[in-house]
């Protein structure tokens, strides 16, 4: 058997390694809870993890296409970076997949090209979700500078109640 | 030599993400920026005469509290203990059963454990055992008591700032307690300490002062609504004609000012001038607005039940000072909570006002037989109910719909089915979101109870990420493209949450839905919605 059809034949215990590291990033209770509640509508933390680790994992044994990537991506990292973790800690777990990976091929296979491969990938990966998480954050920052102007601004300009100071007396 | 470098992926490996298991008493409050608000304005604290008005900043080391805060604290607490029996009784009879734990949106959407209601209740009840219980004092920590200090002040201030006081928790609590109570006690004692946020302190002076939260005077009130009318005439060659305090009037009137100043807000605004213009031509009522009484909202009660006091009795006098018959309420949130939760007790009865009766359908609204105050959204579907209003749905048909419940409205006065009624009669396009997401399930827009400052923007999205999660569902579904509610603080607040978690979700009070059907006497052929969008089969005709 292929190394790479080795890694699919146990496809589901990887995503489930893997989905543990992540779960671990937060406090112990948390961790629990984001586990055992299964509704994804009461735990869309928990929901939005899994589903992208397993889109990632499959995508990552069959073939990386970047922008998929990016969309299995972006729910986890979304939720990441408003969350109380550093930069390096929203998007290290992706990383987190290259023991893991090393761990179910066992030494023979370490050093084939295949497991090369794999590695690149993840660190692919790793580039895009950080881009993601940047877009995230450009996002908050982007909302947090037009809140007022959104509202309160747009509604007071379209009733003229705002004069723009550039504009000359004349206007 | 070269072999005991460690390679990058092997410290990569090493590294141990897992959070070591703590007791919550052990974990250090974090003040992390975008989770708080910006501490209060000295001069707003002046104006209502709140204490310890002076500057500061959260993230400093030193509060510049009163020299003898402990004191003023523990005496604040005692006072609230004997006057409140609700407190005391939140107090003691917790059991920990944490069935509250995991309702809460902050702590699901924060992952942060002492946003589980159960431990953000603990931070107060710690402080409770040690000074008010002979078993907290004996064992301490034991019992689960410990003293103030002032690390133990900071957590308090963060956290209490980090509940919406949106009650989904106490759904689940099998003896009713109510965190939200417990926050606002909580806020109260801050209170004591000059320990406020600007969002609500200085919205809560502006309307003391001009009588809303924008601090807008009277004529700027009047002139936005003079503008709305020539919009109005523009897109219906209807114009309309609103009274301000008049005297005599059958029905006062009263709308958060959001509605009046921000969008999109603003929209629904113009519906409640289409509607009543509508209802004054075909049945001769006689609404009247008040710039006195400009705001619906109260972001005192976000302060102190004092506070709230004061600016829900302004709306009050002003009825009597018109000699209306009755209220009627526009799409707010927390408005309803004071009246229908606090109201009575604090400036009630409203004796002066009549029991609200509709008077063309006459409907007669027992349960607002005490505070006289109608909801807008009661009164609009008891109108469809009895075929009062003429309506084209179909100028709806470009949306398709999603409700949410607002937690104030739904949670705190039980209204699940009217809204939902009108949207239905006046739109085609309708999806509910999952039955664990709505009605009393509903979850906040996470922004409520005056947290939605531009500051704390990663707090909003965190609270608001449950809400968000379920719109996404029926989004994905069943293609919903608009988020409609009865209440300004989501119209001011879920825009951002859908640009951050559902990007191109549009957000809209019921009505602005409702006017946009709504067939006005005379009116021209409409070629747009109140947004100037093309309405269906007229994209063209706009071009
Ligand atoms: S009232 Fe709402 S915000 Fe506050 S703890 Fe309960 S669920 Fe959380
Ligand atoms: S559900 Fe009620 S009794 Fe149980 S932990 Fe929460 S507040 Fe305490």
């Amino acid at each position: 058997m292929s190394v790479m059809a080795q890694l699919v034949s146990r496809k589901e215990a990887i995503a489930g390694k893997w989905l543990a590291r992540v779960i671990d990033t937060y406090p112990p209770e948390t961790a629990r809870f984001l586990r055992g509640q299964q509704d994804p509508f009461a735990n869309p933390v928990g929901q939005a993890t899994r589903h992208s680790l397993n889109t990632l994992v499959d995508m990552l044994l069959a073939e990386l296409d970047e922008a998929a990537a990016r969309t299995a991506l972006d729910p986890v990292i979304r939720v990441r970076a408003i969350q109380a973790f550093t930069p390096a800690q929203a998007v290290g777990f992706v990383f987190d997949l290259k023991p893991i990976l090393r761990e179910s091929l066992g030494p023979a296979a370490q050093n084939s090209e295949e497991s090369a491969l794999l590695e690149d990938r993840i660190d692919r990966l790793a580039l895009i979700a950080f881009d993601v998480y940047m877009q995230c954050r450009e996002k908050i920052y982007e909302l947090k500078a037009n809140e007022m102007k959104n509202t309160t601004y747009k509604a007071f300009a379209r009733a003229g109640l705002i004069k723009d100071p550039d504009q000359g007396a004349g206007q | 030599m070269a072999d005991e470098t460690p390679k990058p992926s092997e410290l990569l490996s090493k590294i141990d993400y897992h959070t070591p298991s703590t007791h919550w008493m052990d974990v250090p409050v974090n003040i992390r920026k975008g989770m708080y608000c910006y501490a209060s304005n000295p001069k707003s604290v002046e104006y209502l005469g709140l204490p310890n008005a002076r500057a500061w900043n959260p993230i400093e080391e030193d509060w510049k509290l009163p020299e003898n805060w402990q004191q003023i604290l523990h005496e604040g607490f005692k006072e609230r203990l004997e006057k409140f029996r609700s407190i005391k009784v939140f107090m003691d009879i917790c059991v920990r059963c944490g069935a509250c734990a995991d309702k809460c949106h902050f702590f699901i959407g924060t992952g942060d454990p002492k946003n589980m209601p159960v431990l953000r209740a603990e931070l107060l009840r710690s402080v409770y055992r040690n000074d008010f219980t002979l078993m907290g004092k004996l064992l301490g920590r034991f019992a689960g008591a410990r003293p103030m200090s002032l690390a133990v002040l900071k957590e308090w201030w963060y956290y209490l700032f980090q509940c919406t006081e949106c009650r989904r928790c106490s759904l689940y609590c099998p003896y009713g307690i109510d965190t939200a109570e417990i926050t606002m006690f909580g806020r109260e004692l801050l209170n004591l300490l000059g320990l406020n946020i600007d969002w609500i302190a200085t919205p809560v002076a502006n309307c003391y002062r001009t009588g809303n939260h924008l601090g807008i005077q009277p004529h700027a009130f009047k002139d936005m609504l003079e503008f709305f009318v020539d919009d109005i005439e523009e897109i219906t060659g209807v114009r309309v004609e609103p009274n301000f305090n008049k005297k005599g009037a059958d029905i006062l009137f009263i709308t958060p000012s959001g509605d009046v100043f921000a969008d999109p807000g603003t929209y629904t605004c113009m519906g409640y001038l289409m509607l009543f213009h509508f209802l004054k031509e075909k049945y001769g009522l006689d609404v009247t607005w008040s710039t006195y009484a400009s705001e619906g909202g109260n972001f005192g009660s976000f302060t102190s039940h004092e506070t709230m006091k004061r600016l829900n009795a302004k709306m009050y006098l002003e009825a009597k000072r018109l000699g209306v018959k009755w209220i009627l309420g526009g799409e707010c949130g927390h408005m309803w909570l004071v009246i229908n939760q606090y109201m009575d007790t604090m400036n009630g009865p409203a004796d002066f006002l009549e029991v609200p009766v509709n008077p063309i359908t006459g409907t007669r609204f027992d349960n607002a037989a005490s505070t006289k105050m109608v909801h807008l959204s009661e009164f609009t579907a008891d109108l469809i109910k009895h075929g009062k209003l003429d309506l084209k749905p179909e100028r709806n048909d470009n949306k398709i719909l999603t409700f949410h419940d607002s937690c104030n409205p739904s949670r705190g006065m039980g209204m699940f089915d009217e809204p939902r009624y009108v949207i239905k009669n006046v739109a085609n396009h309708f999806y509910d979101m999952p039955a664990n997401t709505i009605r009393e399930h509903t979850f906040c827009c996470g922004s409520g109870s005056g947290l939605n400052a531009g500051e704390n923007m990663e707090e909003r999205m965190a609270g608001g990420l449950p809400r968000a999660n379920a719109v996404k569902y029926v989004h994905e579904k069943y293609g919903v493209n608009m988020l409609a509610c009865v209440c300004a603080i989501d119209r001011a607040a879920l825009p951002a949450s859908m640009a951050y978690w559902v990007p191109g979700m549009q957000v809209t009070g019921v009505t602005e839905l409702v006017a946009n059907a709504l067939v006005l006497p005379g009116e021209q052929e409409r070629t747009t919605d109140l947004r100037g969008e093309p309405l269906p089969g007229m994209e063209e005709a706009d071009e």
